[in-house]
């Protein structure tokens, strides 16, 4: 049997509980993600994605249900820890890139390393320069974040998220913000990723295209999964 | 990247390169802060250090003197008065009673740094037709010149005091037609008389004193004085010039002796010193708060700039302390550069300052004193500052939700 990598059960989430506001966005989702499989998230505006997206991703805390991400139960961990599992387990790449500009290419995608060693060191360097080499951008790996296409710092948002050879990839609209010609490009780096390294994806997308060249679509619908 | 720095300090130093507007304006303020502080601090330690060198160097810190002389009513038996009318009685030029003991407590003291006997009196200096009274003092010349800085002042022969010499004033030397080499006939109230060379003349920056001022070898002053083997004041130094006068107190209470500190003595100038100390301390205070805002509104902006930076290292495994870290590192670099550029402009002012203003013969107006802690502790206190100041900035980076920080 495949290795789980992700479990979700009966997980909720209450915006606002208790107030007049209260809004359910997420309702008894359930969701299994095996080692080295390659999600589509699908789904209307609003249908509660990047919450799911954020509570996968160890950035929110759902109001009730389990999640494991690899065994791990996550309700048991306090801060630092999820930030620990958070670093080494998950990595992401956001719809418009989010390199941070006051650093290179190279930088960025050194600086999840960087976050869990807290020194630079050769082999870090090393490592981002492979991953850099591994997505085609080895000649530029050294100019500012801001100084590059929209398809190159997606890519490097992408070797970024690799840093830290996590089992999870996250992805927000990953093409969302790219023409078609660099959007396939993007996707296509991704597939290839997940077949070398067998890491996991979870995409949010609303390109049916790209969707269905996924191993597998999860569409959401009002906050519960609808196929 | 570099090597050697963790990578807190790197991203603090990228964030401030980056918004280079925004950083310039405040290291800019900063150093002007710095710059008012080190000045005036640097000004009022030199107007300060000319004051007390005047004052010290011509005067003990501390001076044993015999108590008063007190007349007592004449009493008939016990409980009876004769007479109930009392005269104050003359003080006549008595010797501190027991004054080698009190000298030898005085130096076993470990606050005491110098002490000197010294015999004191009035007398007239006669050369020719011309006479002036003055003031004798007879000093132990190795001891006394060490407090009172007698050979700084001389200007012209030296300050050798064997027991025929004399030491006097330009003006009185002026007023006698007297010059070095000559002798000069010191005759005392009580008729003594005694000739004496004049091996030096000093100017002491006072009028007065230059013309009544003289010093004697300690014997000498002894016998004109009819006072053999006594002394009338016994001077003191003290490591702490500022304890002085607690000092004073506690040997006063020890000892049957009157001691005066110089901070009696100078009550006004001690006033006028602790104004300015207080003064500084001040400026200071409210310079280096206005700075603390400063930094603190600065740092406000840069983390709502930066909160989609934020969201992202959170996302990519940065903990809570390492924002905090990248935001305090900022205020302290901000902090630390601005007081090296303001430490530069202050002191750069200071010099100028000091060339340009003059005492009316062309002389400094004061000592310029540049002293390296004075820059050291300026640096760490503006550093510190910067690091306080980023606290409440840093704190709030360190609590964003990555995902509201993210959505931005």
């Amino acid at each position: 049997m495949a290795e789980e990598v992700l479990r979700l059960e009966k997980v909720c989430k209450v915006y606002n509980q208790g107030e007049p506001s209260e809004t359910e966005v997420l309702h008894d989702v359930d969701l299994r993600l095996e080692k080295g499989e390659f999600l589509a998230l699908m789904g209307p505006s609003g249908s509660g994605k990047s919450t799911l997206l954020n509570i996968v991703g160890l950035l929110d805390r759902p109001t009730s249900g389990r999640m494991t991400i690899k065994g791990e139960e996550t309700d048991l961990l306090d801060d630092t820890e999820i930030t620990r599992l958070r670093g080494h387990t998950i990595g992401f790449v956001f719809q418009d890139h989010h390199l941070i500009s006051a650093f290179t290419a190279l930088e960025n995608v050194m600086m999840p390393l960087l976050l869990d060693r807290g020194f630079p060191s050769p082999a870090i360097r090393q490592r981002a320069l492979d991953l850099m080499t591994r997505v085609g951008l080895e000649k530029v790996a050294n100019n500012m974040a801001t100084n590059m296409s929209g398809g190159q710092q997606q890519r490097v948002a992408i070797a970024r998220a690799l840093a830290m050879n996590p089992d999870l990839i996250l992805a927000d609209e990953p093409t969302g913000n790219l023409d078609s010609k660099s959007a396939d490009s993007v996707f296509d780096l991704m597939r290839e990723v997940n077949r070398e390294s067998h890491t996991s994806f979870l995409i949010v997308t609303h390109n049916l295209d790209l969707a269905k060249r996924c191993d597998r679509i999860i569409d959401l619908v009002d906050g519960r999964i609808a196929g | 990247m570099n090597r050697v720095l963790p990578f807190e300090w790197v991203a603090a130093v990228r964030f401030l390169r980056e918004g280079h507007m925004q950083t310039m304006f405040i290291i800019t303020g900063i150093a002007i802060g710095v710059g008012v502080i080190v000045f005036m601090s640097a000004l009022l330690t030199g107007l300060q250090a000319n004051f007390l060198k005047r004052v010290l160097t011509s005067q003990a810190q501390i001076q044993l003197l015999p108590p008063d002389q007190v007349a007592r009513p004449l009493r008939f038996g016990p409980g009876v008065i004769e007479s109930a009318s009392i005269q104050r009685p003359s003080q006549r030029v008595v010797s501190i009673d027991q004054w080698p003991k009190i000298r030898d407590r005085m130096l076993a003291m470990p606050e005491v740094t110098g002490v000197s006997p010294t015999m004191s009196g009035s007398a007239l200096a006669v050369r020719g037709d011309a006479n002036r009274a003055i003031s004798v003092s007879g000093v132990e010349p190795v001891t006394y010149f060490r407090i009172v800085r007698i050979p700084d002042y001389i200007v012209s022969g030296e300050a050798r005091l064997s027991s025929t010499d004399i030491l006097i004033g330009t003006e009185l030397a002026k007023d006698l037609g007297a010059t070095l080499g000559d002798k000069l006939n010191i005759q005392a109230a009580s008729g003594a008389s005694v000739v004496l060379t004049i091996t030096g003349l000093f100017d002491l920056g006072n009028k007065g004193a230059n013309e009544r001022n003289t010093y004697v070898a300690l014997r000498t002053a002894q016998s004109l004085l009819g006072n053999v083997g006594g002394v009338s004041t016994i001077e003191i130094t003290v490591n702490d010039i500022y304890a002085a006068e607690v000092l004073a107190q506690q040997i006063q209470a020890a000892n049957r002796v009157q001691a005066d500190s110089w901070i009696k003595t100078n009550a006004q100038f001690f006033t006028a010193v602790q104004a300015q100390q207080t003064s500084n301390t001040l400026i200071r205070a409210f310079v280096g708060l206005s700075v603390a805002f400063g930094i603190a509104a600065v740092l406000v902006v840069s983390v709502i700039q930066r909160s989609k930076d934020i969201g992202i290292l959170r996302a990519m495994g940065a903990s809570r302390g390492q924002i905090l870290r990248i935001f305090l590192i900022q205020g302290g670099l901000l902090g630390f550069a601005g007081s090296l550029v303001g430490a530069a402009l202050g002191a750069g002012g200071l010099v100028y300052w000091h060339s340009m203003v003059l005492q009316a013969d062309g002389t400094e107006l004061f000592p310029l004193i540049l002293e390296r802690q004075l820059f050291v502790t300026t640096a760490v206190l503006a550093t510190l500052t910067g690091l306080l100041a980023a606290m409440a900035p840093a704190l709030r980076a360190a609590q964003l939700d990555p995902v509201v920080a993210i959505r931005g």
